[in-house]
C-alpha cells in the first residue's frame, strides 16, 4: 500500500464504533442523522390504508367450539369397554365444569388416589422412616408398641442415658 | 353496489344468504366513538376489512359472549386444523402416509405420529385401513397433515382402527348432530342393541355390532335420519328395537 501523507479512509470505515470515540457529541448526532436519513429513504412501505380493528375479530373455521361436538368414538351396551373409558376420559372435562357451576365452583382436583388412602400412606411411611433411623436398642421398643393390639405395653423403661455419679 | 348493513343481534335465527354484511354495533346517539368488542367469527362468516360478510347460506347462530356462525348444509368436507376425521390410508410413501380424508387433496400422516412409534418401531399400518386421526395443518395454501396422538404424546382412541364393521359417508350436517352434547339421535341409539361407532367431522361414519345383520341395520337408519322429523325416527327406532329382540 503506498503511504501518502494522509490515507484516504472509506466512509464505512469512519462510520465504525471505533473510529467514532475520538469525536465529538454533534459530529456524531450529524452522521447518526444522515444514516437515518439514508435508511428511511431505501423502506420500502405499502400504500395502502393501514388494516385497523384487526384484533377485534377471531376467524374460528371448525365446528367444534361453536357447537361443543363430543368425543367422536362411542361404543354402547358395553360392545367395547375401552372405548367406553375413552368416552368419559374426553368428555369429562365438560361434565365437570357443569358440577363445578351446581355446586359454586368447589374445585375438586383428579387425584389417583383418594385421600384417605394418602392418610393411611402417610402412616406407615411415617412409621418405617422411625425405624430406619432408630437405634438398634430402640428398634426393639418401637416393634413391641407397634405389635401390642392391646395396649399391653405399660410404661417403657427410661432409655438408657449417661448417669452421672452423685456424690 | 349497495350493501345491506345490519347487526349481528338482529338476525340471530334467520337466515342469511351470501354477501349479507354486518358492522359492530354502533350506540346510537351520535357517538362517534365505536366500542370495540371482540367478536368471534365461526364458519361461514369472514371478516373483510371493517365488515363481517357472509359467505355461506344458513341459519345465524350465537353462543355465549360473542361467537356467531352460520349454520349450513354441505356434503364436501373442507379439512379444519383441529378436526378428528375419519380417513382411509391410500399409500405408503418413504416416511409417510397418503390418507383420503375426502378434501380436494389427500392428507400425510408420519409414521412417526403414532403412539409409542419410533424410527426403529414402526406403526403397523396397512394400505387401505381406516385411521382416526387429527388435523395439525389444514389450510387453503398447504397440504393437510393428520396425526394420531395428541399434544402429550398419548394416543386418546386415535390410530388405525375397525377390523370390521360398515363405513359409509353421510352429510356433515347429521354428523354434528350426531355429535351434540345431547344428541337425540345417540340417546335413541343406545336403546337399540350393543354397537360401537367412529364418527368422522367428515362426514365418514363407522358401524360395527355383533352381527352384519346388525351392522347393516344401523347403517341404513343412520343413512335415513338425515330426512325424517324426530318423531317418524322415534317411531323407526322402536320398530327396530322390538324386531331385533
Amino acid at each position: 500500500m503506498s503511504n501518502d501523507g494522509s490515507t484516504k479512509l472509506s466512509k464505512n470505515l469512519l462510520r465504525m464504533k471505533f473510529m467514532q470515540r475520538g469525536l465529538d457529541a454533534d459530529v456524531k448526532k450529524q452522521l447518526d442523522e444522515e444514516e437515518k436519513r439514508i435508511i428511511s429513504d431505501e423502506h420500502w412501505f405499502l400504500d395502502l390504508p393501514e388494516l385497523k380493528a384487526k384484533e377485534n375479530y377471531i376467524e374460528e373455521r371448525s365446528y367444534v367450539p361453536c357447537e361443543d361436538l363430543v368425543y367422536g368414538r362411542m361404543s354402547f351396551k358395553g360392545f367395547n369397554p375401552d372405548v367406553e373409558r375413552l368416552m368419559v376420559l374426553m368428555n369429562a372435562p365438560k361434565v365437570e365444569d357443569e358440577v363445578n357451576e351446581e355446586i359454586g365452583g368447589i374445585n375438586k382436583m383428579d387425584t389417583d388416589i383418594t385421600d384417605e388412602e394418602m392418610a393411611r400412606r402417610y402412616e406407615s411411611f411415617v412409621g418405617s422412616m422411625r425405624k430406619k433411623f432408630a437405634k438398634k436398642r430402640d428398634r426393639s421398643a418401637i416393634i413391641d408398641r407397634e405389635e401390642d393390639v392391646n395396649s399391653n405395653v405399660v410404661d417403657c423403661k427410661p432409655k438408657k442415658a449417661f448417669l452421672k455419679p452423685q456424690d | 353496489m349497495d350493501t345491506v348493513h345490519a347487526r349481528f343481534k338482529d338476525k340471530i335465527g334467520e337466515v342469511l344468504l351470501p354477501g349479507d354484511v354486518f358492522s359492530l354495533s354502533v350506540p346510537e346517539g351520535g357517538d362517534c366513538i365505536i366500542k370495540r368488542e371482540k367478536i368471534i367469527c365461526g364458519p361461514g362468516l369472514r371478516r373483510n376489512g371493517e365488515e363481517v360478510q357472509v359467505c355461506k347460506s344458513g341459519i345465524l347462530r350465537h353462543k355465549q359472549a360473542n361467537l356467531y356462525w352460520i349454520d349450513s348444509q354441505q356434503r364436501r368436507y373442507i379439512p379444519t386444523k383441529g378436526e378428528s376425521v375419519i380417513g382411509i390410508v391410500t399409500a405408503k410413501s418413504g416416511d409417510i402416509y397418503k390418507v383420503d380424508v375426502g378434501g380436494s387433496e389427500q392428507a400425510s400422516l408420519s409414521y412417526l405420529a403414532f403412539e409409542g412409534a419410533t424410527k426403529r418401531n414402526r406403526p403397523n399400518v396397512q394400505v387401505g385401513d381406516l385411521v382416526y386421526g387429527q388435523f395439525t395443518i389444514a389450510n387453503k395454501d398447504m397440504e393437510p397433515e393428520l396425526v394420531c396422538i395428541d399434544s402429550c404424546g398419548r394416543a386418546n382412541g386415535m390410530g388405525v382402527f375397525g377390523a370390521d364393521g360398515l363405513l359409509f359417508k353421510v352429510s356433515l350436517g347429521l354428523v354434528r348432530r350426531l355429535l351434540a352434547p345431547q344428541s337425540e339421535i345417540v340417546k335413541d341409539l343406545e336403546k337399540i342393541f350393543p354397537l360401537e361407532t367412529v364418527v368422522g367431522l367428515n362426514g365418514r361414519v363407522w358401524v360395527k355390532a355383533k352381527t352384519v345383520q346388525q351392522t347393516l341395520i344401523v347403517a341404513n337408519l343412520l343413512e335415513t335420519c338425515e330426512n325424517m322429523t324426530s318423531q317418524q325416527r322415534q317411531t323407526l327406532f322402536k320398530k327396530v328395537a322390538e324386531g331385533s329382540f
